[in-house]
C-alpha cells in the first residue's frame, strides 16, 4: 500500500493521481448514499459516470501508451484487465466469507445481503476474467484452456459459487436460506486459498503473481489505473446489488 | 398460584410471504388441558410447533416454563412432547427399535423394561419386532404416543391425537390423556373431535385464519 | 393400565458430561442398525460402484496401460458417484417422517448429530471402498507397491474428507426444493481439492513413490479432513435450527 503511494508522488506522473482521487470520490458518494439514503438516485448516474470515464481514459493508456510485452507482444494488453478482474473476484470472495461469519455470529438482513451481492458480482468479475484470460492464452500459449492447476482450481472457484447461487435460488424462507448459505459460504471458502497458492504448490505454467519492483513503471502505472477503475466499479455494484437484496428482503416481510 | 408454563406475547409467524400467525398472546397456567380449535390451515399446528421450539417467531416473545424459547431452548425440549402429524418414526427399524434409540437417547434406566411396557400400553406388544413400514396409520400413531410417553414431558402437545385412530384407539387415546392430566402434565390439545376435546379440555381458544377470536367459555 | 407416572422434575440446562459422546454413539448405532436392516440397499449401493468402474474401461477402450496409470482416479470417482447416493438415502431416511426434527427436539445435540451421521457415512463408504478397490485392482491390472497400511490410511483419510461436507450438504439439499440435483452440484466442486490428493496418493501406491512424496499428500488429505471435521462440528448445529 504505502509504496503505491510513493510510487505516484514521484513525480514522474502526476496525472496519475487521477485514479486516486476518482476512487477516493466514489467512495465518498458512495457513504454519503448510506447515510442518507432518501432522494439521492442521481448518485448512482455520477457513480456510473466516473466509471465510464475511468475507462475512457485507461483504453488508450493500456492500449498504446503502455509498451508492448516483450515476449506476450500487444496480447499481453488483455492483462490489464485479467488481472484485476480476477484478483478482485477473489477479493469479492473473501467479503462473502466475512459476511457468512458476521451472519452466523449475529443474524441480520445486511451480512446476508451483501453475502449475495458479493458473490453476485464476483461471479461477474470472474467469469469475465477468465474468458479474457481464455482469448489472452490462445496466442501465447496455443490453448484457450490447459488443464494446468491455477486455471482447474478457478474454474472449480467458479462452478462452486454457481452452486452456492443455485442454493440461494432453491430456498425460499428467508431465514434458513440465509442460514445455510452462511454456511456453504464458510465451507466453499476453503477453497480460496487452494485457489491463490495453486500456482506456487504445483508447478505450473501460469506465472507467478508478478511484484511491481521487476516490471517496466509504465506497465505499473496501467496496471494501477485499472485496479482502481475496477474497485471503483466494485464499489458500485456491490452496494447497488446489496441495496436490491435488501430491498427484496424488506418486501418479502411486510408486517403481519 | 405458580407461574403460567406458557406465555406467547405478540407472536407472529411467517412462512415465506404468508403469515401463519398474527400477533398470538396467550398464557397457559400450569396442569391446564386447553383445547385448540380452528380450520384446517388456521394455524394450530404452527402454533403448537412454535411451543415445541421446533420453529422460531418472527415477531414476539415465547416464555415455556419461566425459560425464554429463544434462549433456553435445550431445557424446553427436554420437557416438552409433541405428538405431530410427521410421528418422527424410523419407517425401517421395527416398533421396539424405535423406542430403544429414543430410550438410549434420554439415558433411561433399564431400557428393555421400559420399551416393552410401553409397547404394551399402546397395545403393540404383540406387533414389537415388526417393521414401522408395514404399520398402518393407526398404529403408528400408537407407536408415536409411546414415543412421547417415554419422554415423560411436563407439557404435551397433542396435535389431532385422536386423527387416524378406531373407536378403540380413541378410547385408549382419552384414558392416556386423562392419566396425563391425573399426573399434572400440562396439555394443549389440537383437534377436530370437539366433543372429545371438550370432555377432556377445561378451557378452549379458536384460531381463525392466524388469529386467536374471542376465546369461549367451556361448557 | 398402569399407574400415571409423575412428570419428571425440570432438568438442568446443561448435559450431563461426556453427553456429546454418548449420543453420537447412539445416533451411530441408530444408523448402523438402519444399514444393517436395509443392507439390500447397501448392496445396491456396492454394484452401483462397481458398475461405474466397469463404465470407465468402456470409455476408455483397451488401452491398458492408460487404464493402469489412472485406476486410482476410478476408484475414487466410482466412490464420489456412490456418496452421493449414499448421503443422500442418509439424510431421506431422516426426512421420511421428520424424524431428524424428533432428534433435535429430543434434544440431541447437533453436534452429536453431525459426529454420528458423518462418521456412519464414513464407514459406509470405507465398506464401498473395500470392495471397488480390489475390483478395481484386479480390473485394470494395478499393483500395490507400497505396504498395504498406507492404502487403508489413504482410503481412510479421503472417505472421511467426502463424508464431513456431505453430511453438512445432504442436510442442506434433504431440506431444499430439488435436492437430487442440488447435492451433487454443491458437492462435487468442493470436494475436486481433497480428492485430487487422494487421488494422487492412490496412484502414488500404485506406481510407487520414488520421490518420497506419498506423505506429503497424506498430509494434504489429512489436512482437509481436520478442516472439514472442525467446520462441519461447529457448522452443522446452526442448518437444523431455524435461527
Amino acid at each position: 500500500m504505502f509504496d503505491w503511494v510513493a510510487s505516484y508522488s514521484s513525480g514522474l506522473q502526476a496525472a496519475l493521481w487521477a485514479p486516486l482521487v476518482l476512487l477516493v470520490f466514489v467512495l465518498a458518494l458512495t457513504l454519503t448514499h448510506l447515510v442518507d439514503r432518501g432522494s439521492r438516485s442521481w448518485v448512482w448516474k455520477v457513480l456510473l459516470g466516473i466509471a465510464v470515464l475511468m475507462f475512457v481514459v485507461q483504453a488508450p493508456l493500456a492500449l498504446s501508451w503502455a509498451p508492448a510485452e516483450r515476449y506476450m507482444g500487444d496480447t499481453g494488453r488483455i492483462l490489464y484487465m485479467h488481472v484485476p478482474l480476477i484478483s478482485l473476484a477473489m477479493a469479492l470472495l473473501v467479503i462473502n466469507f466475512g459476511a457468512s461469519i458476521a451472519y452466523l455470529m449475529r443474524p441480520s438482513m445486511t451480512a446476508d445481503a451483501v453475502a449475495e451481492a458479493s458473490v453476485s458480482v464476483a461471479m461477474m468479475y470472474g467469469v469475465l476474467g477468465t474468458l479474457l484470460g481464455a482469448i489472452w492464452a490462445k496466442p501465447t500459449w496455443g490453448t484457450w484452456w490447459t488443464w494446468d492447476p491455477r486455471l482447474t482450481t478457478s474454474a472449480i472457484l467458479l462452478v462452486i459459487y454457481t452452486g452456492y447461487l443455485a442454493l440461494r435460488r432453491f430456498v425460499d424462507e428467508q431465514e434458513r436460506r440465509a442460514t445455510w448459505s452462511a454456511v456453504v459460504g464458510i465451507l466453499a471458502a476453503v477453497n480460496i486459498p487452494v485457489t491463490y497458492f495453486s500456482v506456487r504448490w504445483w508447478r505450473s505454467i501460469h506465472q507467478v503473481q508478478s511484484n511491481p519492483s521487476t516490471v517496466d513503471p509504465q506497465m505499473v502505472m496501467v496496471l494501477r489505473w485499472s485496479y482502481t477503475m475496477f474497485i471503483a466499479l466494485l464499489v458500485v455494484l456491490l452496494y447497488q446489488r446489496t441495496l436490491d437484496a435488501l430491498e427484496a428482503r424488506k418486501r418479502e416481510s411486510t408486517p403481519p | 398460584m405458580s407461574p403460567p408454563v406458557i406465555e406467547f406475547h405478540e407472536v407472529s409467524k411467517r412462512f415465506g410471504a404468508r403469515w401463519a400467525l398474527r400477533n398470538i398472546s396467550l398464557t397457559v397456567p400450569v396442569s391446564e388441558v386447553l383445547l385448540l380449535t380452528g380450520h384446517n390451515g388456521s394455524g394450530k399446528t404452527t402454533l403448537l410447533r412454535l411451543m415445541a421450539t421446533a420453529i422460531a417467531p418472527n415477531r414476539g416473545r415465547i416464555g415455556i416454563l419461566g425459560s425464554d424459547a429463544r434462549r433456553d431452548r435445550d431445557l424446553i425440549r427436554r420437557n416438552v412432547g409433541l405428538l405431530s402429524h410427521a410421528n418422527y418414526l424410523y419407517e425401517d427399524l421395527s416398533a421396539a427399535q424405535n423406542l430403544r434409540v429414543l430410550a438410549t437417547l434420554l439415558l433411561v434406566a433399564d431400557p428393555s423394561r421400559v420399551v416393552k411396557e410401553l409397547l404394551e400400553r399402546v397395545g403393540l406388544a404383540d406387533r414389537s419386532m415388526q417393521s414401522v413400514r408395514e404399520f398402518s396409520a393407526g398404529m403408528r400413531k400408537r407407536l408415536a404416543v409411546a414415543r412421547l410417553l417415554l419422554k415423560r414431558p411436563r407439557i404435551a402437545l397433542l396435535d389431532e391425537p385422536f386423527g387416524e385412530l378406531d373407536p378403540q384407539g380413541i378410547e385408549d387415546m382419552e384414558a392416556i390423556v386423562n392419566e396425563l392430566k391425573a399426573s399434572g402434565v400440562t396439555i394443549i390439545l389440537a383437534t377436530h373431535l370437539v366433543p372429545q376435546g371438550l370432555r377432556l379440555a377445561s378451557r378452549r381458544i379458536h384460531l381463525d385464519s392466524g388469529c386467536l377470536s374471542t376465546p369461549l367459555a367451556s361448557q | 393400565m398402569s399407574e400415571a407416572q409423575p412428570p419428571v422434575p425440570l432438568s438442568a440446562s446443561s448435559p450431563p458430561p461426556g453427553g456429546i459422546l454418548r449420543a453420537t454413539l447412539a445416533i451411530l448405532g441408530k444408523d448402523l442398525l438402519l444399514e444393517w436392516r436395509t443392507r439390500a440397499r447397501l448392496n445396491a449401493l456396492v454394484l452401483f460402484s462397481l458398475a461405474t468402474l466397469l463404465l470407465f474401461s468402456f470409455a476408455l477402450g483397451p488401452d491398458t496401460a492408460a487404464l493402469r496409470r489412472s485406476a486410482g482416479g476410478y476408484v475414487w470417482l466410482a466412490i464420489l458417484f456412490a456418496s452421493v447416493l449414499s448421503l443422500g438415502e442418509s439424510f431421506r431416511v431422516e426426512a421420511e417422517n421428520m424424524s431428524l426434527e424428533g432428534l433435535r427436539l429430543l434434544p440431541v445435540d447437533g453436534r452429536a448429530l453431525f459426529l454420528g451421521k458423518a462418521i456412519g457415512n464414513t464407514l459406509v463408504l470405507c465398506a464401498v471402498s473395500l470392495v471397488s478397490l480390489p475390483v478395481a485392482i484386479g480390473l485394470f491390472d494395478a499393483e500395490v507397491t507400497l505396504d498395504a497400511g498406507r492404502l487403508v490410511l489413504v482410503m481412510l483419510a479421503g472417505c472421511a474428507g467426502v463424508a464431513a461436507p456431505g453430511t453438512v450438504y445432504a442436510a442442506i439439499a434433504a431440506n431444499a426444493k430439488a435436492r437430487d440435483v442440488l447435492l451433487p452440484l454443491l458437492l462435487f466442486p468442493i470436494l475436486i481439492p481433497s480428492l485430487l490428493a487422494s487421488v494422487k496418493a492412490t496412484a502414488l501406491i500404485f506406481q510407487g513413490d520414488a520421490m518420497g512424496e506419498l506423505s506429503s499428500w497424506l498430509s494434504l488429505s489429512c489436512a482437509f479432513d481436520v478442516l472439514y471435521w472442525g467446520l462441519g462440528y461447529f457448522l452443522f448445529p446452526r442448518i437444523l435450527e431455524e435461527n
